[in-house]
């Protein structure tokens, strides 16, 4: 047996390894480019949301939407999770033309990150496309007999709520239990303390609003804190809660916004959502139409005593410094106590 | 031989010092060590820079923050229990898988290696409906620290179990039946005469089932709660970081936890050299 | 050692009672909840376009890193065992890694490479190659947690057999890949085997990584194991677990062939 030609062989069979790790880079790079990596063509809207409303986009909103006149033919990519981590993975990089969040810091992110343009919020409604109101979950006959946020700061009560740091939906509650306890006329650190009672008492924070659902579902807690929204759509899909609105409240206003270099398909479907037909189906759904004249007061009650909005305590903008600042907002330092005293 | 064991290369029998020159090859080797390099060494690079990217004090603000310590603790203990219950059970395990006989033990055998197949969220999904509060036995633990213990114990399952047997299957029998007919009783000539021969895969698997407890995620999601400072673990923790977009915190944690894993490794290669010296 | 039988049996018993409460039950568990409201449901549930478009990613996920990490594991086994390499303990470690590292931390880890400000991740977003958040990023953490098994399989074997065989070969005149492939090969089958089954089924299950490094855009970067988290957050309980099953049936046809290959092995 001659020397070269199985050596040929070896160096051929070396060459094919080399090959193959090219292809493998080759593949890595095709799956990269050509899926959602680019714009994802001229009729495809890359919706990027929070977990809530997926049911109400997939089952309903998209489909209405694709069989409208500007909707026809439109292809929907559907990512939902925590709004600050959906928010977050967007600015890093994850492909969207379409975002729909909790609460505007979540939006304004991207405003700084330059992939959402600075007038996003200049038109009719705000940039809100949905409202909701902070809730309080419970269940069936609710046999704790809660009926306010006190009533969650008590002895033997466990309550639901997600973490304020991932999920958009938390930070809303939180807002509603410090604006109850101003209602009720206390101080700045009164309302603090409120909060921090009701914190004491979780079984769980799971990372976003639809994640404490589940788990309150699961059997978690005496109650949860959550959108009415989520609420109706656990009722919706059967599941046996009741819901009560507090008399004194915060209303939840959902920002949604499209990125700089969106095609029109998802500008066309920002529009239906805030038409007449769009809002009807949000209302179908859970959510409270920003169009005061659709809003159907027995379906969707106002609070007893107050309606706070955000704008009552300075807007996001200084709410997110104030309270949720990872390292000196006053929420933070509450976790910190709690977890210093649960030692 | 039993997966996910490792072993250092030192060969049992003596050899020439002659390597096989195609095996050494350059472009052989070129390759293993640019794969490694590329796949393994610039990742764990990446988060150790990352870690110490403020410098030694930012490590350690990020490492000794409450929350953190609160994740490791529980990570640590939680694992020390789920190792502690796998040293019993898993040695009890293949001493019945190997010395006992019944129909099905060869299925029951299969099983024992499902929790290596099966993906840790399904495993979650599944504890939750079996110990949650729809449980069909009447179990509910779950969000509680007892989950944790469960799930944790649930995906170390096979490793005692699997360093052991070997062990077993190859035992010398002879000192046994001596011991028997000198009179020892049996629990004296488990002690005295088995176990010892068995601490070394007890050991090793033991040091494995702690590196794999205290890096588990997936099983842990939906039925642990995530609660900071009650029942979040250090995974939980380092996730809950990457999405707050704190890099350094999440790199910080997961080098401690990194660091411990390794050690383990580190433990059972020892451990196995040791073995293999002390047979003879 | 012939225990009495009371002895015997309650062994036995507690091994099997703990074997049942730990994985019997839950493995029960998935196929009653799936099939709670009638096959047909579990059907439609496993062949609804999310759930098939899943599937096929996180089969194609499979179909590159078990190829690759075989051809590799077994090169690095033959590196390691049969060359003069110097620094091989390191190496050694390096093989190791992927088992003493969570799921998140190699998430987080991909992240910092292969992320829009990653050390690698910068050029690639340059040459508008999106990794992280597209499925590049998926498969390489499926690659990297299953790397080690065909390694640690066929390593051991090598050591075992030692190298006689192939040293006569050689001083007859046969080159590298004819003793590669015909004496090598065939005495390390039972490792590769080995090897690529723990491989496949590593790679099917991985969840953690994916976690981080994925997009979870519905029908685009979503893998069962995602798929099965999603269903479960969106009240579809049947979809969950339908998913769940298909997972499980795969892991239980694992065991099979593991089972098999031991019994012919020996």
């Amino acid at each position: 047996m001659s020397l070269s030609s199985p050596i040929k062989k070896w160096r051929g069979i070396q060459a094919l390894l080399v090959l193959a790790l090219v292809a493998f880079g080759a593949i890595i790079v095709g799956c990269g480019s050509s899926d959602d990596g680019g714009d994802g063509g001229s009729a495809k809207v890359q919706l990027v949301a929070y977990s809530t409303p997926q049911q109400a986009y997939e089952q309903a909103l998209e489909p209405a939407f694709k069989d409208t006149e500007t909707g026809k033919g439109v292809e929907f990519s559907n990512s939902f999770g925590g709004s600050g981590d959906q928010s977050r993975a967007v600015e890093a990089g994850q492909a969207a033309s379409y975002v729909n969040f909790a609460l505007e810091t979540d939006v304004t992110r991207l405003v700084k990150s330059g992939q959402v343009a600075k007038t996003w919020k200049d038109n009719k409604y705000k940039g809100i496309v949905t409202n909701s109101v902070v809730s309080i979950v419970v269940r069936p006959g609710n046999p704790k007999n809660i009926k306010s946020f006190d009533d969650l700061a008590g002895d033997d009560v466990e309550v639901v709520t997600p973490n304020p740091f991932s999920s958009g939906g938390a930070r809303w509650n939180i807002m509603a239990i410090y604006a109850d306890a101003i209602e009720q006329g206390k101080s700045k650190k009164q309302a603090l303390d409120a909060v921090k009672a009701i914190l004491k008492n979780t079984p769980a924070q799971p990372e976003s609003a639809r994640v404490a659902l589940q788990t309150f579902l699961g059997g978690a807690g005496d109650a949860l804190i959550s959108y009415e929204n989520e609420a109706i759509a656990a009722q919706q899909a059967g599941e046996d809660v009741e819901y009560i609105i507090p008399d004194t409240t915060i209303l939840i206003e959902q920002p949604a916004a499209v990125t700089v270099d969106a095609p029109q398909s998802s500008i066309d479907f920002l529009d239906f959502l805030w038409s007449d037909e769009g809002q009807k189906i949000w209302a179908e759904n859970g959510y409270r139409p920003v169009n005061p004249a659709l809003v159907d007061e027995t379906q969707y009650p106002s609070p007893a005593t107050k309606l706070y909005t955000i704008a009552d305590f300075g807007g996001w903008d200084k709410v997110a410094d104030e309270f949720f600042d990872e390292e000196n907002g006053s929420i933070a330092k509450i976790n910190e106590e709690l977890g210093v005293e649960a030692e | 031989m039993a997966a996910g064991t490792p072993t250092v290369p030192s060969s049992n029998r003596p050899r020439a010092s002659v390597r096989l020159p195609w095996a050494g090859q350059a472009l052989n080797k070129g390759l293993v060590v640019m794969w490694l390099g590329l796949m393994v060494m610039l990742p764990l690079t990446a988060i150790t820079t990352k870690a110490f990217e403020n410098g030694l004090d930012g490590f350690w603000t990020a490492v000794s923050s409450p929350q953190a310590v609160a994740a490791l603790k529980l990570t640590v203990i939680a694992s020390l229990i789920v190792v502690a219950i796998n040293a019993v059970m898993g040695t009890l395990l293949a001493w019945v898988l190997v010395r006992d006989k019944f129909p099905g033990k060869g299925i029951v055998n299969s099983v024992i290696d499902l929790p290596f197949a099966l993906p840790t969220i399904v495993a979650s999904l599944t504890l939750l409906t079996v110990y949650g509060n729809k449980s069909p036995i009447g179990i509910n633990i779950a969000f509680t620290q007892t989950a944790v213990v469960v799930a944790l114990s649930f995906v170390t399952l096979p490793f005692v179990v699997r360093a052991v047997q070997p062990l077993l299957l190859t035992l010398d029998r002879d000192m046994e039946s001596a011991a028997e007919s000198l009179g020892a009783g049996r629990w004296r000539i488990f002690r005295q005469i088995i176990l010892p021969n068995l601490a070394p895969g007890i050991a090793t698997g033991v040091a494995l089932a702690f590196a794999r407890a205290i890096g588990e995620f997936g099983s842990l999601v939906l039925v642990s709660g995530n609660v900071p400072f009650k029942t979040e673990v250090s995974s939980v923790f380092i996730r809950g970081q990457i999405e707050s977009d704190n890099l350094v915190g999440a790199s910080a944690v997961s080098v401690v936890l990194l660091a411990v894993s390794l050690a383990l490794l580190a433990v059972v290669t020892f451990i196995q050299r040791w073995a293999v010296r002390h047979e003879r | 050692m012939n225990g009495s039988r009371l002895v015997r049996w309650t062994l036995r018993y507690i091994a099997l009672a703990y074997l049942f409460a730990l994985l019997l039950l839950p493995l029960g568990v998935i196929f009653d909840e799936a099939f709670k409201e009638g096959i047909g449901e579990v059907f439609s549930a496993i062949t609804a376009p999310d759930a098939v478009a899943a599937l096929k990613l996180t089969l194609l996920t499979v179909i590159i890193a078990v190829p690759l990490n075989t051809v590799f594991g077994v090169l690095t086994a033959l590196v390691m065992v049969r060359s003069n390499l110097p620094g091989k303990r390191f190496l050694n470690a390096l093989i190791d890694v992927p088992f003493a590292v969570s799921p998140i931390v190699v998430g987080l880890a991909l992240v910092l490479v292969y992320g829009q400000n990653g050390w690698l991740g910068e050029a690639f977003m340059e040459a508008g190659i999106k990794i992280i958040f597209s499925t590049p990023g998926i498969v390489l953490a499926v690659i990297f947690v299953s790397m080690p098994f065909v390694a640690r399989e066929v390593i051991p074997v090598l050591q075992e057999i030692g190298d006689d065989q192939e040293k006569a070969a050689e001083t007859l005149g046969a080159n590298g890949w004819t003793t590669f492939w015909r004496i090598t090969l065939p005495a390390i089958r039972w490792g590769i085997s080995y090897g690529i089954v723990l491989t496949t089924a590593r790679a099917l299950g991985e969840f953690g990584a994916v976690t981080v490094v994925s997009g979870r855009v519905s029908g685009e970067t979503e893998t069962l194991p995602l798929y099965v988290q999603k269903q479960f957050e969106t009240f579809n309980s049947v979809g969950s677990y339908s998913a769940s099953l298909l997972l499980a049936v795969i892991a239980l046809v694992t065991l099979l062939a593991l089972n098999l290959m031991r019994r012919k092995e020996n």
